[in-house]
């Protein structure tokens, strides 16, 4: 049985369950004590706890110092004060040393408005710095993705925890000591240069803007205000159940018609849906897929199985860096966001009939990692990119507060054809297990030759980590896995590659919860509860969908027709698929 | 940062360090120190490399090593001079001596001389408090320092 | 001790090594072979002998006689007079300052008359190079009664009785941190000796390792029996290079003679110890640092609970002690936990090892007893200021701990007074300043140590230490306001209360006792912008009195920045935005004319 503690808080009786902590106990009477630090992936195993920044410090009768609520536990009889004169003394001097080595430059960083050290400052009334001084001096580090402004740094940890916990990178640490402790890469060289995937979970833990989105909106508004240039703008599924927030909408909210009245009104010439090549992509991936398991059950042993999927940019960068050794799994076919960018720049610039230099494709991507992909030079023709600009969730609501677009009161409006048409399968991409079960969908109906009846793969979903299902394939077992989360796409890896276990296909999301838990997505702050009903949303979205497999979609049936032909075809080989690059020097020594 | 190249050596003998040592990550900080004992200081390269045979990153090893004060990613000079300034030395003048030091070699706390001679740090306690101020040149313990034995000090070893 | 005669104990401690010990040694020995001695008379290079002010210093066992200020070129005349002809060297005999006596027995000093030497027992009397000298003085002793004769709980329970508290600094009673692990259940529990001595001026440590290592390696043993652990390890800092080299002797001849390892005394209990190596962070004093050190991590401290004795090396029970309450230990098992209580006050019992240092004329390692008094210390072990000057201060407690004055000299000293007192016990730091020692620049003197040796995790040690530092700096150089020191108080009190670990909760200590018991100087530093003591350079002005200044040039040759001019035979003159405030022209002035204002 749970044993429970009985304590005060602020004079209230609370109860509960033993190794609970001060802080947890005090949220359950609605107690809210300042954090900062703390950062809690709940369900994902990832609780950054240091106890270091001091914020939430609080009193506790019978103790000479004050206590971090976050890292005490209850014990029976305590008697907590969370906002005594001591503890909003030394709480507004602790925020204040740490405004003091802090560059004040709230005006232009990409963090303001979200900053938790600003809305700290701000609650807590400080208006002047008392302790003024030396400041740290650290060059800002500008990689395709990501900015580093080190200068920034609270040395709050998350950033750390996630690079190295959750998502098993290791491109940060804790470095250096004293006044001059700061979270770094190694050597303080570029990330760039580290192994770092892009992946952006850094940016999303980050309180502060010490970690951000390197911004593009800039170039997207030149782009627009150029007469020549036709913009095209794409959006990934995960960014429409998650956008609303930034407009103090319920997370989970579907704001997939305002979404795109929103774009129109910005100015895009054409608002297309990722999950339109979200369908496209389950027609190669799922035909390669096929191929494999059908050689491999005639008993072909040169078949490299597991397939994987190969969606994710950050999850690319991943094995790159770190599984150079198995560049042949991998599905071949490019994520999505890239196979819209070569349709575009190709099958829609002939139908237009413009040059392919003066369209510009836009994409809203809930992702950091995405910045990195379109700037890939394999993706580009004669140095112009498939994908011109990916912007952030994030991003994209910026724009349309700068545009003065009343969100929540525009209307609902549709996508534009023939780009913009998509099934429900297009839809599930953007949570963890939804692009295996959108491939199973149609490899189901082409493997067995019979229309599927029950499209709900419920085996598929879920939030744990790592997962594991069979799926029956008319008498054929398929044995899939799926991870989100890097560090438990290594775990499943690992496993693979043991030969402890084997997978017919697996599904790998580099972010936890998949697209919708994406580095670019707004900011939860460590509530992961709001990545939860974005999840629940996406499925809804799906089952409201009239068609919900790929290959149903009529205007990908179209595309083939009139210009792809067959999947994995001769032009859709060379349009739609890619191959990869071993990258394990990132991470190995300079030899001689 | 300077690129240091290892040669095949270098490499074999900092591999032959981490495999005595189990090629265990818990080891790192015995590794460092043997590995900066046989060659003097821990270039980025050889950081890199131990990460890689003890399978932690290289931020990790880079973490550790920017932690400590013993460790070093620039090489010391032929003749490390110390200056002690644990209390006992401070409060008898010890930062005049290292300010002498500092002035007589034109370099700051933790430089080297252009010419590879001299680099100046500074240290807590050598439990030689009755000798304060004191200063170490390598091994060798110099007691009770007046700022005009500075150059006298230096000079034993300007050849 | 074997069949030599005679023994020359040469001191082989760290200061009297700088003063070539062990050349001394080695004379002694080729002039005894000269003569055909050297079966004879044993030299025998043993660890500090405390008394570093008189070092070199060697003593002849059984005359017991001791001789001080020993240069190598002494060691014929000590044979040929002492050995050979059997008298005593008058003029290397130490002289008694407080009555002008030459004194062959140190017993008979000043200096060893009030210690009672229980940790540096054997300190100054063994090899420590040779185990045979440990056993002789019933080492191992302690360790075989307690595996034959007690049970673990009975170690435990006379290790409480007799009141050993940590002397790392907290002063937590060792028998109850001993009782916690033993409780802890695990497959592996582990006996930590904390030998990272950080505080800057502090080398007890050191010398218990250097002068008498099995003592720290019999305690872990007992300790290791008491609370169920086989396995030890001493964190040692790598700075320490004989300490290091001498404990891997001992280890080395304690296992061969069976006292480690497998099957001790035919018990069944095996305990072995490794060493670890520290590389330089004073915070890894810290128990939960220093074990994530010893796990290959930055040393950071982590937050208690869980205390080590729960979760510790490698999440497993740990005890964590440091060398001086380990070398405690056996003695206690060996004359009873009674015979060490009756030694100290009410609330702390025993002794505690003392590192005196500064403006005092015995600088050097001394062992006293609880209770005894600062003046005690300073006027009769420690002889008295230096040079005959004024006594203002005395600092305890390192970094951690404050500075006391006059008034609190004739406290009876244990843990509770001392941080009643506003300072500390500390590891053992004890540093005495006469009036030219500024108080705030003390003050900023230990908030640099803390800022360098800061690990970062807190807010409030990273940065508030640093804001400390820098409010100090500012009131050194004339700059600060009556404000800024309202600041300085509210700001230490918060890193007090906010710091993560004991470094943070501590580190303001020096800034408030100065602040307490200084106050009047620090407002002189602001409102008349005077620092009494002629330390703040930029509070100070060189002047040449024209009516005494010959003009001579010697002040304008020296000048190391060429800020002083005026004509041969003429009265000079300085030029003050030049000056760097060296000090060089007043002491190169041979006729008194400059002098600071």
């Amino acid at each position: 049985m749970e044993q429970l503690v009985n304590l005060t808080i602020d004079n209230k009786q609370v109860q509960v369950a033993k190794g609970t902590t001060i802080l947890k106990a005090a949220a359950s009477i609605g107690i809210k004590i300042p954090t900062l630090c703390y950062y809690e992936l709940k369900g994902q195993g990832i609780e950054n706890k240091p106890g270091c920044c001091r914020v939430c410090m609080v009193e506790v009768e019978g103790k000479g110092n004050l206590a971090p609520a976050c890292a005490t536990n209850v014990s029976e009889g305590m008697v907590v004060k969370t906002h005594s004169l001591k503890v909003v003394n030394a709480r507004r001097t602790v925020v204040e040393l740490m405004l003091s080595d802090h560059p004040a430059s709230c005006l232009t960083c990409a963090k303001s408005g979200k900053c938790e050290l600003q809305t700290l400052a701000q609650e807590l009334g400080i208006r002047d710095i008392t302790f003024k001084g030396e400041q740290s001096t650290y060059r800002k580090d500008l990689s395709p993705a990501i900015i580093r402004d080190v200068n920034k740094c609270i040395m709050c940890r998350r950033c750390e925890t996630v690079c190295n916990k959750l998502q098993t990178v290791g491109a940060l640490s804790a470095v250096n000591r004293g006044f001059m402790a700061v979270v770094a890469t190694a050597f303080e060289q570029d990330l760039a240069k580290s192994p770092c995937v892009m992946c952006g979970q850094c940016v999303q833990a980050c309180p502060v803007g010490a970690l951000a989105e390197v911004d593009h909106t800039r170039q997207v508004i030149n782009a627009l205000n150029d007469p020549k240039k036709t913009v095209v703008v794409q959006t990934a599924p995960a960014v429409r159940v998650a956008i609303g927030e930034e407009f103090g909408l319920t997370p989970g909210t579907r704001v997939t018609g305002k979404m795109a009245a929103a774009l129109r009104r910005i100015g895009f010439d054409y608002v297309f849906d990722t999950d339109f090549a979200a369908d496209l992509t389950i027609m190669e991936e799922g035909t390669e897929m096929l191929g494999r398991i059908d050689k491999f059950l005639k008993g072909d042993k040169s078949v490299k199985l597991p397939i994987m999927t190969s969606c994710c940019p950050g999850w690319v960068n991943f094995f790159e860096t770190y599984y150079p050794d198995m560049l042949d799994i991998p599905s071949t076919a490019k994520s999505p966001m890239q196979m819209f960018g070569a349709v575009a720049k190709s099958y829609w610039v002939e139908k237009l009939g413009i040059k392919r230099e003066d369209m510009v494709v836009v994409s809203i991507m809930p992702c950091v990692a995405k910045k990195f992909e379109c700037q890939r030079d394999e993706f580009k023709t004669d140095g112009n990119p498939d994908v011109d600009y990916s912007l952030t969730t994030r991003e994209l609501a910026e724009l349309i507060k700068q545009f003065n677009i009343d969100f929540n009161s525009l209307p609902d409006e549709d996508f534009d054809n023939p780009l913009g048409a998509s099934t429900g399968a297009g839809v599930i991409f953007g949570a963890t297990g939804g692009v295996i079960e959108a491939a199973t969908r149609t490899a189901y109906e082409l493997f067995t030759g019979k229309t599927l009846e029950k499209v709900d793969f419920n085996e598929l979903r879920g939030m744990d980590g790592v997962r594991e299902a069979t799926v029956d394939f008319n008498g054929t077992p398929i044995h899939i896995g799926i991870a989100h989360g890097l560090g438990n796409a290594r775990k499943l890896l690992d496993k693979v590659k043991e030969g402890k276990e084997f997978f017919h296909a697996i599904e790998v999301m580099a972010c936890p919860g998949g697209c919708v838990g994406g580095a670019g997505q707004p900011y939860h702050h460590g509530d992961f509860s709001k990545v939860e009903r974005r999840f629940s949303a996406i499925y809804e979205e799906d089952k409201e969908k009239p068609l919900r497999k790929s290959h149903e979609n009529p205007y990908i049936q179209q595309l083939y027709k009139e210009f792809l032909g067959e999947p994995c075809g001769e032009k859709s080989h060379h349009l739609l698929h890619t191959h990869y690059f071993d990258k394990s020097d990132k991470v190995e020594f300079v030899k001689e | 940062m300077a690129k240091v190249k290892l040669d095949d050596n270098k490499i074999q003998k900092i591999k032959d360090i981490c495999a005595a040592h189990g090629n265990k990550a818990g080891e790192a900080i015995n590794i460092l120190h043997e590995v900066q004992n046989t060659f003097g200081y821990l270039p980025a390269e050889v950081q890199e490399l131990i990460a890689e045979q003890i399978h932690v990153s290289a931020a990790h090893i880079y973490g550790i090593v920017t932690f400590y004060s013993f460790f070093t990613m620039l090489p010391k000079g032929e003749h490390p001079i110390s200056v002690c300034l644990g209390t006992a030395c401070y409060v008898r003048g010890s930062e005049k001596i290292l300010d002498e030091f500092k002035r007589q070699l034109g370099i700051n706390i933790g430089e080297t001389t252009p010419d590879g001679k001299f680099s100046i740090n500074c240290l807590r306690c050598v439990g030689a408090c009755g000798l304060a101020p004191v200063a170490l040149v390598g091994d060798k313990v110099y007691g009770r320092i007046t700022t005009d034995q500075v150059k006298d000090i230096i000079a034993e070893y300007q050849n | 001790m074997s069949e030599y005669k005679m023994h020359i104990l040469v001191c082989g401690g760290p200061g009297c090594s700088a003063s070539k010990s062990e050349q001394i040694a080695a004379n002694l020995r080729s002039h005894l072979q000269q003569e055909g001695l050297e079966k004879e008379v044993n030299v025998v290079l043993t660890g500090c002998f405390g008394f570093c002010e008189a070092g070199p210093i060697i003593k002849i066992m059984p005359d017991n006689v001791f001789y001080v200020k020993v240069q190598p070129e002494d060691a014929k005349e000590i044979v040929q007079e002492h050995i050979i002809k059997g008298r005593m060297v008058e003029r290397l005999l130490y002289t008694e300052p407080s009555n002008g006596k030459k004194t062959p027995l140190d017993t008979d000093t000043d200096f060893y008359k009030k210690q009672v030497r229980i940790a540096l027992r054997n300190c100054g009397i063994i090899d420590p190079e040779n185990i045979e000298e440990y056993i002789a003085l019933d080492g191992y002793k302690a360790l075989a009664t307690c595996l034959t004769e007690y049970t673990p709980e009975k170690v435990i329970e006379i290790v409480s009785a007799s009141g050993l508290s940590g002397r790392g600094g907290a002063g937590f009673p060792t028998g109850r941190k001993w009782a916690a692990t033993a409780k802890s259940k695990a497959e592996q529990k582990y006996i930590v000796c904390n030998a990272d001595e950080g505080d800057p001026g502090a080398f007890m440590d050191r010398s218990i390792l250097e002068g008498d290592p099995h003592s720290v390696l019999e305690a872990m043993a007992i300790a290791g029996y008491a609370v169920g652990a086989d396995k030890g390890l001493i964190y040692i800092r790598a700075e320490y290079p004989l300490a290091i080299h001498r404990l891997q002797i001992a280890l080395d001849q304690a296992r061969d003679r069976g006292l480690l390892g497998k099957d001790i005394f035919s018990t069944g209990f095996n305990f072995d110890i490794e060493l670890r190596y520290g590389a330089g962070a004073f915070v890894c004093g810290e128990a939960t640092a220093l074990i994530h050190s010893m796990e290959g991590l930055r040393g950071e401290p982590t937050m208690k609970p869980p205390r080590t004795s729960d979760k510790g090396y490698l999440g497993m029970p740990t005890n964590v002690n440091n060398v001086e309450t380990y070398a405690n230990v056996p003695a206690i098992i060996l004359k009873g936990a009674d015979w060490f209580s009756s030694i100290g006050t009410e609330n702390s019992k025993g002794t505690k090892v003392f590192a005196l240092a500064g403006q005092i004329k015995n600088v050097g390692l001394i062992e006293v007893p609880m209770g005894i008094t600062l003046r005690e210390i300073i006027y009769e072990i420690g002889g008295g200021m230096n040079g005959g000057k004024k006594f203002k201060a005395i600092q305890t407690g390192g970094p951690s701990g404050g500075c006391l004055t006059e008034k609190h000299l004739d406290i009876p000293i244990d843990y509770k007074s001392l941080s009643d007192a506003g300072s500390m016990m500390g590891s053992g730091g004890m540093v005495i300043m006469d009036e030219s020692s500024c108080m705030v620049s003390i003050a900023k003197f230990y908030l640099d140590f803390t800022v360098e040796e800061s690990c970062g995790k807190c807010t409030p040690c990273r940065i508030g230490n640093k804001r400390l530092y820098e409010l100090l700096d500012k009131i050194t150089q004339g700059k600060g306001t009556m404000e800024d020191l309202d600041n300085l108080r509210n700001l230490s009190h918060v890193i007090k209360d906010t710091s993560l670990c004991g470094l943070g909760q501590s580190s303001p200590n020096p800034v408030l006792s100065t602040l307490d018991n200084f106050w009047d100087e620090y407002v002189e530093h602001v409102k008349e912008h005077k620092c009494r003591a002629g330390v703040c350079k930029a509070l100070m002005k060189y002047e040449i009195n024209p009516e005494v200044c010959v003009g001579c040039t010697a002040c304008a040759r020296n000048c190391p920045v060429n800020a002083i001019k005026g004509e041969k035979k003429q009265a000079h003159q300085i030029n003050q935005e030049a000056c760097i405030k060296c000090g060089t022209c007043m002491e190169k002035c041979k006729f008194g004319a400059i002098s600071i204002k």
